[in-house]
């Protein structure tokens, strides 16, 4: 049970499907080949450095090697939640927030599955932790990202509203809890509407790579389920974790709106 | 910049202002008797509207203020924000609906002092005029029964005769609950009808008394 393997002379016919597309947009003065034919490129590169890497770390069971792999990949998804943020935090916090957040729900549950549920020996084996945290943290990241977005902008614009409800005697928390709510599920919605889609619409990727390795059907299913199960509750503890440590910028000890203090727009 | 100090015993019951610092401005000491309402008027610009708030403890600010003997520190901000209570010259509302932003639906006679039926509550906020939306807001700020009211201009966005109501019923409101208000007007004859003493914000920041 092995995939078939794939030569470089098969790889390079499937990349003119790429120069086809590019041809096809520069006849029809589209502007799309340049970005499109730099990002293919990016691809090809990237993931041909990374599979290097990623042989070097599988042959050597090496607990430090992970860390530092992990702790990679989590200050790429922490640059990535920053980078996308419209209303930002002042301060180390604006790369703090999401970076902790993820960290502590991405790591923990990552940890409770490969010790508890699948019992990989030793539980950091490289070929078992480093795609688990990829997918988790891909995940989580996207989460976050929307929910910390989404709940400092629309704390930003309505910050006159929070500002009326709190001086009619509101504490923080209730001023501001139908933001909150909206943040949270603007996080939650895509990987509960996956949730809902997988086996009917998509067959997940990581199904799909596990039926084509050869594994069978049963197996691949069950690993896709753990996964489900995996993504959406890391990312909703990030999520919750996340927008509870903004909420702390936002009001000071005496429930005091601190929005222009504590962020900024750009 | 002085009160009503002349009064030990009055100065204990109502609200006492003691070397309040915000924002670059102050210290500000005064003292409003329960029972009694302070005029305040002044250019725009002049920092009426950062007093209210720091007297709210809506912006950070150092000194002490206290109500009735209780000092602002001493409570919950939301409590003390529900004692204190600022209601600022433009009202919002989050709700589409008037009534979600009553806790308890006030009593039919306030609807009444101020030209509103009790359907009120059903009314959609973006149908109100301007001047609704500002006599729905002071029965908003009530409802919680403050004893101390800062009001930023109550009047500015009504007719004559809701002018006369308001004034009405927020005098009847003070009488009732023993309160008292800082009133922030630039009306001088309105502060006169109100029964009000008479305070005036120069651009600088300093009070001075003119009645």
């Amino acid at each position: 049970m092995n995939v078939i393997p794939l030569g470089l002379f098969e790889l390079s016919l499937a990349s003119l499907l790429v120069l086809l597309l590019a041809w096809l947009s520069f006849r029809h003065r589209l502007e799309i080949e340049r970005p499109l034919l730099i990002a293919a490129l990016r691809t090809t590169v990237q993931l041909s450095l990374i599979g290097l890497v990623l042989n070097a770390v599988f042959t050597t069971v090496n607990f430090w090697l992970v860390l530092l792999i992990w702790a990679l990949m989590l200050a790429a998804a922490g640059y990535e939640v920053m980078s996308r943020q419209k209303v930002k935090v002042k301060g180390p916090a604006r790369f703090m927030i999401g970076t902790s957040s993820m960290m502590l729900s991405s790591f923990s549950i990552m940890v409770l599955i490969l010790a508890l549920v699948i019992k990989v020996e030793p539980w950091y084996s490289p070929r078992y932790a480093i795609p688990i945290l990829g997918m988790l943290l891909g995940n989580t990241m996207n989460g976050v990202a929307l929910a910390m977005n989404t709940f400092s902008t629309l704390a930003w614009n309505r910050r006159a509203v929070i500002e009326q409800r709190l001086a009619l005697g509101q504490p923080s928390g209730e001023a501001i809890e139908d933001i909150w709510r909206e943040s949270v599920r603007t996080g939650l919605i895509p990987i509960i509407n996956s949730m809902a889609a997988a086996g009917l619409v998509s067959l997940p990727g990581m199904m799909t790579g596990q039926i084509l390795a050869g594994n069978t059907a049963t197996d691949a299913v069950r690993y896709q389920i753990l996964i489900m199960f995996m993504i959406s509750s890391g990312t909703g503890f990030g999520v919750i974790l996340s927008l509870w440590l903004m909420r702390r910028r936002m009001f000071d000890t005496r429930d005091r709106l601190r929005m222009r203090d504590s962020f900024h727009v750009g | 910049m002085t009160g009503n100090r002349e009064n030990p015993a009055l100065t204990m019951n109502g609200l006492q202002v003691e070397q309040l610092r915000f924002l670059g401005r102050g210290p500000y000491n005064f003292a409003v008797p329960a029972g009694s309402i302070f005029g305040l008027s002044g250019s725009s610009g002049s920092g009426k509207t950062l007093l209210l708030r720091a007297i709210s403890d809506l912006d950070p600010n150092e000194g002490r203020v206290t109500l009735n003997g209780v000092c602002s520190n001493d409570l919950p901000a939301s409590e003390w924000r529900r004692k204190v209570a600022w209601l600022p010259a433009e009202s919002l509302w989050w709700h589409d609906r008037v009534g979600a932003h009553f806790w308890q639906i006030p009593p039919l006679q306030w609807f009444n002092s101020l030209g509103f039926a009790e359907e009120v509550v059903n009314w959609e906020i973006s149908r109100l005029s301007t001047g609704e939306k500002q006599r729905l807001a002071i029965l908003r700020l009530l409802q919680h029964r403050p004893s101390a009211l800062l009001l930023d201009e109550p009047t500015a966005s009504l007719d004559k005769a809701n002018i006369t109501a308001v004034e009405n019923f927020i005098t009847d409101y003070l009488k009732e609950n023993n309160g008292l208000a800082i009133w922030v007007s630039h009306d001088s004859e309105q502060l006169e009808r109100v029964g009000a003493c008479h305070y005036a914000m120069l651009l600088g920041g300093e009070m001075r008394k003119l009645r």
